[in-house]
């Protein structure tokens, strides 16, 4: 029983992976809170629902929902962002404005689904199920683990073997040397938050799939799950948001099997109080990281 | 090869630079002395692009750069090494230098991985640590590596010597030697100015955001004035920096 909670925190974790570690990159390049992150990750969700039930194959809602998340997020920085951080006071205003954008996104979304739950036809996904030593596993949550671990490896690879994931990185640490290599930052962003933002829809539409319910409300509670992940992770450590992350999604099965409904939310952040009190810069954290502007 | 034209800076109505005007000429090294607070670091920042200019030109190779964005001004090769090194901390050794490259563009490499390893072996033997570990004089040669990695044609160096021990310092410099004796153009900002005399052809002084004084290196190192004012207390600037 345990351990098939575990494989099934396992599975959701994957899906919060791929939600925090967006959220976790933005953060880390221009420590900036996108606030909005939880609004694409659930336009995500309607782009492949809006695929299939007008017929189109599930991988072209898919592709389509990563494809459009990301460019709604690489829109968000232009609008929201850009123009704010030439003032140098971004943190606390971009956390307005992306509440903002959130709002705009959520109510596009609330007026063209009716306020309505939509849920996929009821065959887009094949139903069905493994026995593997004891286990039970859909084939659905095959899937989610798959893609999951697909995503992360391919945005691992991007970010640490390649030259624009060099530039990145390099953005990250210092954007005044950066610029005086040659790297022009407004390029790494758009990267960046593209990046984010299509991983944000993939986990959207691996959600909506696995709960079969997406609504124009459905990304709030991942942006709360995106917080605590990336601070119990470390901010802007994508090792320590991976870690996180399946951690969280374990605790978060764990709980809601073995405790009462209404204790799950109260144990879980009670370790993660317990943790920070123990790591206070998050697990694979370092000190310097959650300081404002502390590196420009 | 570089011409700056009357530059003038502020930084909140406080004026960093008054009208600075000079020129760098293909394969010469100058050297910009004075003391802190002078302008030195806003001089080059605004030849970089990455501080405004509130008035005044600046050519390079004929061309207008007075409004160029860091990076464009970084791909026409003329390369800033900062003052503080600035090399990525996280970063590896060999991926600070390869970050290099991106300045290159399509333009061909002059320096590769191996002539920089050639000029610094510290940098081969520590090519897979990270940048954060060297010390500070690694640091330093890591960073004008990182620089020639791409493909400079002027190189703009910000107090080398800052912070280094003595020994250290006459390293980087016969480094800066060798790179003068290949042909390249360099501007040189210090505050340890017997070491910058020494290794360049023309110096000009700059005072309170003016130049006030320029002349070949060899003239300025045996001038009274010079003697007082910046190589006098030599040695307790290559202490502290």
């Amino acid at each position: 029983m345990i351990a098939q909670q575990l494989l099934n925190g396992i599975v959701v974790g994957g899906v919060y992976a791929l939600f925090a570690l967006g959220f976790n990159l933005v953060f880390g390049i221009q420590r900036i809170l996108n606030l909005a992150h939880g609004a694409v990750f659930m336009a995500g969700a309607f782009t492949a629902w809006y695929t299939v039930v007008n017929g189109g194959p599930l991988w072209l809602g898919f592709l389509l929902a990563m494809a459009l998340s990301g460019c709604l997020s690489v829109l968000i920085e232009l609008v929201c962002f850009r123009r704010l951080r030439r003032t140098g006071d971004e943190e606390f205003g971009a956390i307005i404005s992306s509440i903002g954008a959130s709002l705009v996104i959520m109510t596009i979304a609330q007026r063209i689904s009716g306020t309505r739950i939509v849920r996929f036809p009821f065959d887009t996904f094949p139903i069905q199920i493994y026995q593997v030593a004891g286990l039970r596993i859909s084939l659905l949550q095959l899937f989610m683990a798959a893609a999951a671990f697909a995503l992360v490896v391919v945005m691992a690879w991007f970010v640490y073997r390649t030259p624009w994931g060099r530039r990145i990185r390099a953005v990250t640490e210092n954007a005044r040397a950066a610029m005086l290599t040659g790297v022009n930052p407004n390029a790494v962003y758009r990267q960046t938050y593209f990046m984010a933002g299509a991983l944000a829809g993939a986990a959207g539409v691996l959600v909506g799939l696995a709960f079969n319910s997406i609504h124009y409300m459905m990304g709030e509670p991942y942006l709360l799950f995106g917080f605590v992940i990336i601070i119990l992770g470390g901010l802007g450590s994508i090792p320590g948001a991976l870690l996180a992350a399946l951690l969280f999604g374990m605790m978060q099965t764990l709980t809601i099997a073995f405790l009462p409904t209404g204790l799950t939310n109260a144990v879980i952040f009670l370790g993660l109080f317990l943790i920070l009190l123990l790591r206070p810069h998050g697990l694979l954290g370092r000190e310097e990281a959650g300081q404002l502007r502390g590196r420009r | 090869m570089l011409e700056v034209q009357d530059l003038a800076v502020s930084y909140r109505g406080i004026r960093a630079l008054r009208g600075v005007s000079l020129n760098v000429a293909a394969g010469e090294t100058v050297a910009l002395i004075g003391p802190n607070g002078a302008g030195k670091s806003s001089l080059l920042n605004a030849i970089s692009g990455l501080v405004a200019k509130a008035g005044g030109r600046v050519a390079f190779d004929g061309a207008d750069i007075t409004r160029a964005s860091p990076w464009s001004v970084a791909a026409r090769g003329l390369l800033q090494v900062p003052e503080g090194r600035q090399v990525f901390p996280g970063m590896s050794v060999q991926e600070n230098l390869l970050l290099g490259t991106t300045a290159l563009g399509a333009r061909p490499a002059t320096w590769g991985l191996d002539e920089v390893f050639a000029i610094f072996p510290i940098l081969r033997e520590r090519r897979a640590q990270l940048a954060g570990s060297l010390s500070g004089g690694q640091q330093q040669m890591l960073a004008i590596g990182r620089a020639l990695m791409g493909g400079p044609r002027l190189l703009l160096l910000d107090e080398p010597s800052l912070g280094l021990a003595p020994l250290i310092v006459r390293q980087v410099f016969r480094a800066l030697a060798g790179l003068k004796a290949t042909g390249l153009t360099i501007l040189l900002v210090e505050q340890n100015a017997r070491q910058a005399l020494a290794v360049s052809d023309r110096a000009l002084v700059l005072e309170q955001g003016r130049i006030v004084r320029q002349g070949a290196s060899a003239d300025l190192a045996h001038d009274p004035a010079i003697i007082a004012s910046y190589l006098g207390q030599d040695e307790a600037h290559a202490g502290g920096g």
